[in-house]
């Protein structure tokens, strides 16, 4: 694909309580236009990613919300699709700027979560799963943790080795300075944290967060450009209860095959990975899905040195999980990676990476690969 | 000098373990006892309330001054944010058992955690400007929390009465300040059976913000610091919030320990951090210093340096009363609590 990440900024994540949203898109917004060195008046669209803020704060139309708040009069879409809500507004962005009509357009991903009540963001956020389990009282944690036990079962997976997975994001957070969380955690940390959904406990689980994230995407590239080389979705059932199987994400293994197949490379050609780890879970499934490791074979390889870092950003469990912001977050990580500006957390070498972003319990997943400019 | 003339609490005899709320909701006990800091809270009986509660520890407060005449109350605050009635005073039903007469100032106080230390600071405003003599200042609440709501584990019954003169004064008052702003943590609106609060937004902007600011404002003001003071005692919305906004101040455990009555009676809202007062008036001694710093949601804290007088008298009142308890199971909680 011949199209660029000319541009990106990711703000502070966490519990932003003196923050509103228009102020946290203006900074997004802007640090991602200064940084591609292009002036608002060029950006052609806008995609905002987002998925509570109807449910939470009473606010849609925020194509509008955000143009109006952005000083600008263009088309401005809202992209929802649940946690993958950011990727997909970058696939939506990516294809509106391979399609032709827009030259340079803008990815913003927002998501303000900690000014309501525990239990609204609970019941909001199960507005991503399938009727019958939101009836059944089930949430993510606990479908999480479903998935968890069948794996597990299946392949011997422990508590600890589902722990090394948090242990290792936080550390990676820890280097960044965007990060919800800056401490490292242990193992023993995380298996005395409280429990949420056994086998699942707090320090298993990503947090509620404020951010947001944004980048540029145009289809000329500049001397820092970061290229997309593919861009796919792929979806699934919405409830665990219609899978055959409980143990890989069917939508995260047929966004990699498309996106692998435009890109033209193998996973073995992935130096970098921002995954979906909602829970510690999602990551061993992801790393598995991706092509990365065999089933049943990515616990073992967690917090070991390896060709290829996962999460260096600190992933959803350390940056924070913003959800609307997390699938841009992960592409603004790529450029700063393979851009070499990462600062204490460079993965050295960085050429080619990828971000796979997940909505509900895998009902929806985006996988997009970018490369150095050569 | 204004000062302390006389204080007394009552603390309801029920208990129940926060362990049996826990295995109520197939909770972790020791999870939960870790996380809050508290083993049991005090529950008040099936016809206890707010105004039984108030005038029980301001009958016991009255009554521990020699020779001071019941009229002699000129004014009666009662702060509480369970008022029995949402119009008519809890005060004047106070007033009126007590037998003070008819010529006081009488007003219900509500400010969440801190409406009784509002009450001391205001009397201690009249009494300043010679509008009155003595005046009495009452938290008293049975606070309310939602069955499997995190404030559940917490929410308790006590009352906390003190006189207010400027004569026979028991420990001074040195230096007063609030600390107030807009920040809605926790909250009930009329008519709502239970309140709301905002998870872990009543811990960094509300609770340690204005407690951190009232505190550093007494500093301020009074050119003091931690170490100039043999006790500190904060408001104990949990076993936790105290115990790290008093090494963030920099008091020791030592100066803080014989207030955490917290741990064993749990959070009795107006009456927290006046009960914590009244724990650390029984055991000081004459020329002892004492920095107190209330809290209530919404938000501000009140603080307060008090020195203690050769007119105090030794008393275990606030550790009797603790011990003092029957154990209640969580179903015969719901029944107390008129929850069923």
């Amino acid at each position: 694909m011949n199209i660029y990440v000319t541009g990106a900024a990711t703000t502070k994540f966490g519990e932003l309580w003196g923050v509103s949203p228009r102020t946290l898109a203006r900074q997004a917004a802007f640090g991602a236009l200064k940084d591609a060195s292009v002036e608002a008046e060029r950006v052609e669209a806008l995609f905002v990613g987002n998925m509570l803020s109807g449910m939470l704060g009473g606010q849609e139309h925020l194509g509008a919300f955000f143009a109006e708040e952005l000083g600008l009069s263009i088309p401005a879409f809202k992209i929802e699709g649940a946690c993958a809500s950011g990727g997909l507004a970058v696939h939506n962005a990516a294809f509106s700027v391979l399609s032709g009509q827009y030259e340079t357009v803008l990815v913003l991903g927002i998501e303000k979560m900690t000014d309501h009540k525990p239990e609204d963001v609970a019941t909001a956020l199960m507005g991503a799963g399938s009727e019958e389990e939101r009836s059944a009282g089930a949430t993510f944690p606990g479908l999480y943790a479903l998935l968890a036990r069948v794996y597990m079962k299946e392949y011997g997976t422990t508590q600890e080795q589902l722990a090394a997975v948090a242990v290792k994001n936080h550390y990676h957070a820890s280097l960044n300075p965007n990060a919800q969380f800056c401490n490292p955690i242990t193992v023993e940390q995380v298996m005395k944290s409280s429990k949420i959904a056994d086998p699942l406990k707090l320090l298993d689980c990503s947090p509620i967060s404020d951010g947001a994230a944004a980048i540029v995407i145009s289809k000329k590239k500049k001397g820092n450009s970061v290229q997309i080389m593919a861009s796919a979705v792929a979806t699934d059932t919405l409830g665990l209860a219609q899978r055959k199987s409980m143990t890989e994400l069917k939508a995260t293994q047929e966004a990699a095959k498309k996106a692998y197949e435009q890109a033209k490379i193998s996973p073995r050609d992935v130096h970098l990975a921002e995954v979906h780890d909602c829970f510690t879970i999602a990551e061993i499934l992801a790393m598995e899905d991706l092509g990365f490791y065999k089933k049943g074979s990515a616990a073992g390889a967690v917090g070991k040195k390896n060709h290829l870092v996962i999460n260096p950003s600190g992933g959803l469990k350390g940056c924070g999980h913003p959800v609307g912001a997390t699938g841009v977050k992960q592409i603004a990580e790529l450029v700063e990676q393979l851009r070499g500006n990462a600062g204490a957390r460079q993965v050295k070498g960085a050429k080619i990476g990828l971000a796979q972003n997940v909505g509900g319990s895998g009902a929806t997943a985006v996988v997009h690969i970018l490369c150095k400019v050569r | 000098m204004i000062g302390i003339v006389s204080y007394s609490t009552y603390i309801p005899h029920g208990r129940i373990r926060i362990a049996d709320i826990a295995r109520a909701w197939k909770k972790d006990p020791a999870e939960v006892q870790a996380g809050l800091g508290v083993i049991e809270k005090s529950v008040p009986a099936a016809d206890e309330d707010a105004v039984t509660i108030a005038l029980e520890s301001a009958k016991s407060a009255l009554s521990a001054v020699e020779g001071l005449s019941p009229e002699s109350i000129e004014v009666l605050f009662v702060g509480s944010e369970s008022h029995p009635y949402a119009v008519n005073p809890t005060s004047t039903i106070v007033g009126e058992l007590l037998g003070i007469g008819n010529n006081y100032l009488a007003a219900d106080l509500e400010f969440a955690c801190k409406a009784g230390t509002a009450g001391m600071i205001a009397i201690a405003g009249l009494i300043a400007a010679g509008q009155a003599k003595y005046g009495m200042a009452v938290g008293s609440d049975t606070a309310q929390s939602k069955p499997h709501d995190v404030l559940e584990y917490t929410s308790a019954a006590a009352g906390a009465a003190y006189i207010l003169g400027r004569e026979r004064i028991i420990a001074r008052l040195l230096a007063d300040t609030s600390y107030s702003s807009d920040t809605p943590d926790f909250w009930r609106r009329d008519g709502i059976r239970y309140p709301s609060h905002a998870g872990r937004f009543t811990g960094e902007p509300a609770y340690f913000a204005h407690v951190m600011g009232a505190a550093k404002r007494l500093f301020d003001i009074t050119k003091t610091e931690p170490s100039d003071f043999d006790y500190c005692v904060f408001h104990m919305p949990n076993g936790k919030f105290p115990r790290q906004v008093a090494v963030r101040l920099g008091f020791t455990k030592e100066q803080l320990a014989p207030s955490l009555i917290v741990d064993d009676i749990g959070n009795p809202y107006s009456a927290s951090s006046m009960t914590g007062l009244a724990a650390v008036l029984d055991i000081a001694k004459p020329g002892e210093k004492i920095f107190m710093v209330s809290y209530g949601s919404g938000a501000g804290s009140d603080g307060f340096i008090f020195e203690t007088t050769g007119s105090l008298k030794k008393q275990q009142t606030v550790r009797q009363q603790i011990e003092k308890k029957t154990y209640i199971d969580y179903v015969q909680y719901l029944k107390q609590t008129h929850k069923i």
